[in-house]
Parts: structure tokens; C-alpha cells; sequence
């Protein structure tokens, strides 16, 4: 077996399948839509080539900034809401009643689909009938928000579904990493005489920081490139007061009938993924992996 | 060891296989002489029962009547609908008949030379058996490239009961209106059902005002570059649909509201009026889903005229899906014969089946209609004016700047000003 591992034509043939599958799926695609945001193109008729005009554009242009800077607002939420699970995760870990049940709960929303939970909370937010406003007007707030209508509050209304929809996923992640933990070192520091909120943030973090870095990238990246909740929502509306970079992207090439516009967004939006994904990881580097 | 490795390179070369397969296309012409028609509609089952069934049946009409042609159907909902033709269209795989919307929607497919010119059935088969005016909607540079299937045009359905309740009758002026929508709001009822999140709902409250206060033709002019937007008229009808906002016209977040949330809210008794285009006839007459005694208590009213101006009988409207037949279609003969007989077909159905208005002309005498249905249909050969929806009209990038206008404009966002002046920018690009 081990003549056959070293044999290149055979590593090759192992990778191929994956490797055609990722090319014709992803990478492809990739430089395509690179290429497409070089043209000008309706998505239906001929393609004319006009350099770098759209990249251009795309950088003057204030609704696609705004659209960004949501997506932001989104990714920094995400990554701060992280601590929370984190929290949850490490009193789920350590040996409570019901855990089981607990764990079992906070990972259904990760079961639905985005369209069901968009129509979900499409009733919750609801201005006369909606759940919400229902207990906001019994607890006597005399004329709560219209949740998805009024500009000033609907991006932050439509974070709510989407922390909540992910929530149960890191959640998971934690508390298996918690779980990986062994219990040997808990127990040693016990004896020491730690104190349950020392083991957690003098034993238990550092082990686990591996894991969260990667939960950091995945919840900005994941962030950034967000999409699907915000199109059942509010289509990005009112007035792209909750477009977001991948909805704004959309609605140039699929409503707006721009494709070539709509290719060079989807482009930004990949380099600024990118960009970011790569100061995050410098960011939470650490010079040395802790050992115990 | 080397059996392991033939079985190794097997599955690699059958994976790739599959994955260059899977990218073939398929023909129209299949080998024994029989030509298959590839036909892609937007009304599935669940969502419209009646539509699809007469499909169905013309379907099979036809395929009796032209033994070596068969029909295949593909359908899909609305919005996926728009998307997929797209897609197919870039990779010219487009269906040998399909559906399309009229006139800035139509562009870039005439554009491309995606679709066939369809002057020839218009002028033969045919000839004379549309409402007048109606295909015009589907011209570009003097050749028709879509077949109407449906007229609308907007009216204000009203609940009897709430009004009853309240001591009001359908208004006649504006001032009447406005008097109903302050009696309704003092007395805790929602004047309005709107959900101006799909955009073209408010749409139609913005073109009504623009109709009575400017004309028939004043908005047209704006977009068809023969006038400014920032006609007086154009600004004053923005105006008036922000007082509307003002007096609580319409039921509370309507910004976040789809269409189908305001509907169910006026078919629950929840809101007083609904202002809405004669597709949803049926809801208010024929749907057995929808009780009875709800059916009876709807009653409609055109838009009044503001500050006397204006005319009633000029109607906001235009005809709603077309059909289109592909131009490198294989089999464009057939294609073209299937789309003359399901329009023909489909003008006779669409009334007795469906209960909604067909583009064709329909003989109202021979046939038992319900009321409310042939009042409609009075009011629509009465009309003097029907003004196709704005969205339609203009290109699909100043429709997005129409649509996002009329969001902010009735969110309070924008002054009606600002409202006229990015239009024009966006119209004079």
C-alpha cells in the first residue's frame, strides 16, 4: 500500500475526481465572473468589452459601500456573539442536568432551512399580527417598530434570525472541543484549588483557542458573503437599508439586467473576502501554540 | 496489488465520465419524424390550479389535433421563472415557446435576437381577435415579438361590511376617499392593505395620482423622453401619496409587507381597501376556496378623480404575460401553430375556467358570468385610457430606481422633489 501512496500517477488519480469537481464548480467560475465583470452585458445579448469601467464604478459607487459596510456590521455582530455560545458552550460542557437536551435544542435552527426560518420570522416581526409586537403591546409599549419597514431598525431586526439560525452550529463546535479537553488537567487544577471560573479561562480557553480562531474566520467570512435570509426578508429593502454586499450583487445582475456589473461586485466581494480573511487569521495568530 | 490499482484508475476515468456527461445538451428533433415543442410556463399547480389546468388541456387539444407533435411542459413559479429564462437564454437553450412580460422586459431579448418576430400570426390567424391596442405593448421597432394572454387593468377592491360599519360608500372624489380613510383610521380600522416591500404595489397608488392629477399620458411622456419627470403634475401626485401616508392610509410596517401578507390581511377583514389589478378577480368571485360570504361583501370602485381632475374611467393596467417563441428554435412552424392555438384556446378557458380577463376579445352575452366579473369587463371596453404598469414600461435598470423611489418615497425617505429628480437622472443615462 504504501508503494502505491508514493506513486504520483496514483496520488493524481485520487485527486482528480475532487479536483475536476472544485474546477468546473468553483475555481472556473471564479475567473469567469472576473472576467464578465470586464464587459459590458445585459446576461441576454452580446458582450462588449469595456476594460475596467465596472471596477471602477464599483468603487464610486456609494450603494455598493453602504451594502459593504453592512456586511461588516453583520460580521463584527457574528464574531461578538461568538463569547455568548462560548459562554453557553462551557456551562453546557461542564457536567449540568439536561445538557443533553439543552445541546439538542439549540441545534434545531441549524435543521431548518433559511426560507423556512425567513418565513418564521417574517410572522414573528409582523407589525399588527406578529408575535413580537403582540407582547410589546401587552407589556405596554404603546407603538413598537414596524420591524422590517422602518430603514433606522430592520438591519439589526434581520440580524436577530440570522445569529439565531447559527447559533446552535458554534455552539456544537465548542462544546465538542470542550468535550476534547481531558479530564485529567481539570481535575489536577481542581486539586490545586482553581476556582470554576479559572479552569475556564486558564485551562479550558487556551486549549481550545485552535477552535475558536477558526470559528472567528468562519463567522466573518460566512458573514460577508451572507445572503439568503435577507433576500426572503426584505429583498435588501426599504431603500437598500438592509442590502447587503452578496443581495445588492444579485439584484444588479438578476433585476437590474447588469450582468457585467453584477460579475465585477461579485469579484470585490471575493478580494474583500479574501483580504479580510487573511488580516483575521494574522490578527489572532499567536507566536506559540500553548502545550500542557 | 495491481488489481487494486485498475480498480483505482476505473473509478477516476468513471467519475470524470459522469462529470463531462452530465454537461451535454439535449434536441428538440427527436428521430422518427416526430417534432417535440419545449414549453416552459410560470403557473405550477399549487399555486395556480386553475391556470395550470387549462395548460393542460389545450395542451392535450393540441397534440389531438397534431398527432406528430408532441408538447413538453416545464413549470415553474414566478420569481424562479424570471431567473431561469435568463440562464437559459445566455447559453441559447432557450424553450421553443415561453412566456414574457411586454415592453422593457422584452428589450434585451429582442435586443440579443432571442425571440421570434411574430407579425405573421398577428396579421393572419390571428387577425382582429385581440383587444385593440393590447399587443402594441409587445412592439419593438414595428415587429411584435409576444402574443398577450392576459389583460388587467388596477381597481380599489373595498370590504361592503367595514364600510357599511362605518356609515360610508364607495367614493367618487378624492375628497370622499380621504374622508374614508379618516373615518376608518379614527375608528381603528386600517384604511389600506399595501405591501409596498414587492414595490410595484405602491407603484400603482403613485401612477393613479399622477394619472388623474397630469393625464393619461403624462407619465408615458416622462419615460418615453418626450417630457421631464419633473413635470408638476409627476411631483404633486408624490406629494399626495406622502398626505396619504400622513392620514395612516395604509395598515401599519406596509414597507415590510409582501403583496401576499396585505392580501390576506384585506381577505381576513383586516383592512378596508385593496388596490389591485383584475388578476385577483377570481379570489373575489369564483374561488370556492375563499368563503362565500367574504366573495359577497367585496365590491370595487375606480380610483377617484383628485381635485376633480381626472377621469375614471382611465385605468392603470396593460396586459400581464405573453408568449414567446425562441428564434433559433428547431421546430418554429410548430412552435408558432402551438402559440396561435393556445392563444385562441386560451381566450375562451381563461373566462369560463379561470375567471380572469384574457387579451383576446371575449363575448360577454353567451356566456353565464358572475357580476362583478362582467362589470369589469364593461368598465375595461369603456376605458379610455389604460396605462401599462411603469415597471413594465421602463428598462429593467430605471425600474429598479422607480421601484427603490417608491419604497423611499412612501417610507417618508425622500422629499417628492428628490423623488422626481431621480428619475430623471435615471431616465436621461
Amino acid at each position: 500500500m504504501n508503494r502505491v501512496m508514493s506513486n504520483k500517477w496514483i496520488i493524481g488519480m485520487y485527486i482528480l475526481p475532487a479536483f475536476l469537481l472544485i474546477s468546473i464548480f468553483i475555481f472556473i467560475p471564479l475567473l469567469l465572473s472576473g472576467y464578465y465583470g470586464l464587459m459590458d452585458w445585459d446576461g441576454i445579448g452580446a458582450m462588449k468589452y469595456i476594460g475596467m469601467e465596472n471596477y471602477f464604478n464599483a468603487i464610486q459607487d456609494g450603494l455598493f459601500w453602504q451594502s459593504a459596510f453592512h456586511s461588516f456590521m453583520l460580521a463584527l455582530f457574528s464574531a461578538v456573539s461568538l463569547i455568548v455560545y462560548l459562554a453557553i458552550s462551557l456551562v453546557l460542557a461542564s457536567k449540568i442536568k439536561g445538557s443533553n437536551l439543552l445541546r439538542k435544542i439549540y441545534l434545531i435552527p441549524m435543521l431548518l432551512s433559511s426560507v423556512a426560518i425567513a418565513q418564521l420570522w417574517i410572522k414573528v416581526f409582523n407589525p399588527s399580527n406578529g408575535i413580537l409586537n403582540s407582547i410589546l403591546v401587552s407589556l405596554g409599549v404603546d407603538n413598537p417598530p414596524a420591524w422590517l419597514a422602518e430603514p433606522a431598525v430592520v438591519l439589526y431586526a434581520i440580524f436577530i434570525p440570522i445569529l439565531w439560525q447559527y447559533a446552535g452550529f458554534y455552539i456544537l463546535i465548542y462544546y465538542a472541543a470542550l468535550k476534547n479537553i481531558p479530564e485529567s488537567i481539570v481535575e489536577a487544577a481542581r486539586i490545586d484549588g482553581a476556582t470554576p471560573f479559572q479552569i475556564a479561562f486558564k485551562i479550558k480557553l487556551p486549549l481550545i483557542m485552535g477552535v475558536v480562531k477558526v470559528t472567528i474566520v468562519l463567522a466573518v467570512v460566512g458573514s460577508l458573503k451572507y445572503f439568503d435570509l435577507i433576500y426572503v426578508m426584505t429583498g435588501g429593502g426599504p431603500n437598500g437599508a438592509s442590502e447587503v454586499m452578496a443581495s445588492y450583487m444579485y439584484k444588479l445582475a438578476f433585476s437590474s439586467n447588469d450582468f457585467g456589473y453584477g460579475s465585477a461586485i461579485g469579484f470585490l466581494l471575493l478580494i474583500i473576502t479574501l483580504i479580510v480573511t487573511v488580516v483575521v487569521r494574522k490578527v489572532t495568530a499567536s507566536k506559540e501554540e500553548l502545550q500542557y | 496489488m495491481s488489481k487494486k490499482k485498475a480498480v483505482t484508475i476505473f473509478f477516476a476515468i468513471f467519475s470524470s465520465l459522469l462529470l463531462i456527461s452530465g454537461c451535454s445538451g439535449s434536441d428538440g428533433v427527436s428521430g422518427s419524424g416526430e417534432k417535440t415543442i419545449e414549453f416552459m410556463h410560470l403557473w405550477p399547480e399549487g399555486s395556480s390550479k386553475q391556470h395550470n389546468e387549462i395548460v393542460k388541456e389545450i395542451v392535450a387539444d393540441f397534440e389531438a389535433d397534431n398527432p406528430d407533435v408532441k408538447v413538453k411542459l416545464e413549470v415553474l413559479s414566478n420569481e424562479q421563472y424570471k431567473d431561469k429564462i435568463k440562464v437559459l437564454s445566455t447559453s441559447n437553450e432557450l424553450p421553443d415557446v415561453g412566456m414574457t412580460w411586454a415592453a422593457g422586459y422584452l428589450e434585451p431579448y429582442v435586443d440579443g435576437k432571442k425571440f421570434a418576430p411574430l407579425d405573421d400570426l398577428l396579421e393572419g390567424d390571428l387577425k382582429d381577435s385581440f383587444v385593440s391596442g393590447i399587443p402594441e405593448a409587445y412592439e419593438i421597432e414595428g415587429s411584435t415579438y409576444g402574443l398577450p394572454l392576459e389583460l388587467n387593468m388596477a381597481t380599489v377592491f373595498y370590504n361592503k361590511k367595514i364600510f357599511e360599519e362605518n356609515g360610508l360608500e364607495a367614493p367618487k372624489t378624492y375628497e370622499e376617499f380621504q374622508d374614508a380613510v379618516e373615518t376608518l383610521a379614527k375608528n381603528g380600522v386600517a384604511p389600506i392593505a399595501l405591501g409596498n416591500k414587492d414595490r410595484w404595489t405602491g407603484s400603482l397608488w403613485y401612477m393613479y395620482f399622477a394619472d388623474r392629477i397630469g393625464g393619461g399620458d403624462v407619465l408615458t411622456n416622462a419615460i418615453n423622453r418626450s417630457s421631464s419627470f419633473t413635470d408638476p403634475a409627476l411631483v404633486s401626485a408624490a406629494e399626495e401619496v406622502q398626505n396619504l401616508v400622513d392620514k395612516d392610509a395604509f395598515v401599519k410596517g406596509f414597507n415590510g409587507l409582501s403583496d401576499e401578507e396585505a392580501k390576506s390581511m384585506f381577505m381576513n377583514e383586516q383592512a378596508a381597501m385593496y388596490l389591485i389589478a383584475t388578476w385577483d378577480l377570481p379570489n373575489y368571485t369564483t374561488n370556492e376556496d375563499v368563503p362565500q360570504e367574504f366573495r359577497d361583501s367585496v365590491g370595487y370602485f375606480p380610483f377617484p378623480t383628485v381635485d376633480g381632475k381626472g377621469e375614471t374611467n382611465s385605468y392603470v393596467g396593460g396586459p400581464g404575460v405573453g408568449l414567446f417563441v425562441a428564434e433559433d428554435s428547431d421546430v418554429k412552424e410548430e412552435a408558432k401553430d402551438f402559440t396561435a392555438f393556445f392563444v385562441k384556446e386560451w381566450g375562451e378557458k381563461s373566462v369560463t375556467e379561470a375567471g380572469v380577463i384574457p387579451a383576446t376579445k371575449v363575448d360577454a352575452a353567451s356566456l353565464d358570468l358572475p357580476d362583478m366579473y362582467v362589470d369589469v369587463l364593461d368598465d375595461l371596453n369603456n376605458a379610455s385610457n389604460i396605462t401599462l404598469f411603469a415597471d413594465v414600461q421602463m428598462n429593467a435598470d430605471v425600474a429598479q430606481t422607480h421601484l427603490d423611489m417608491i419604497q423611499s418615497l412612501f417610507g417618508k425617505e425622500v422629499t417628492p422633489e428628490e423623488f422626481a429628480e431621480k428619475h430623471e437622472e435615471a431616465l436621461s443615462k
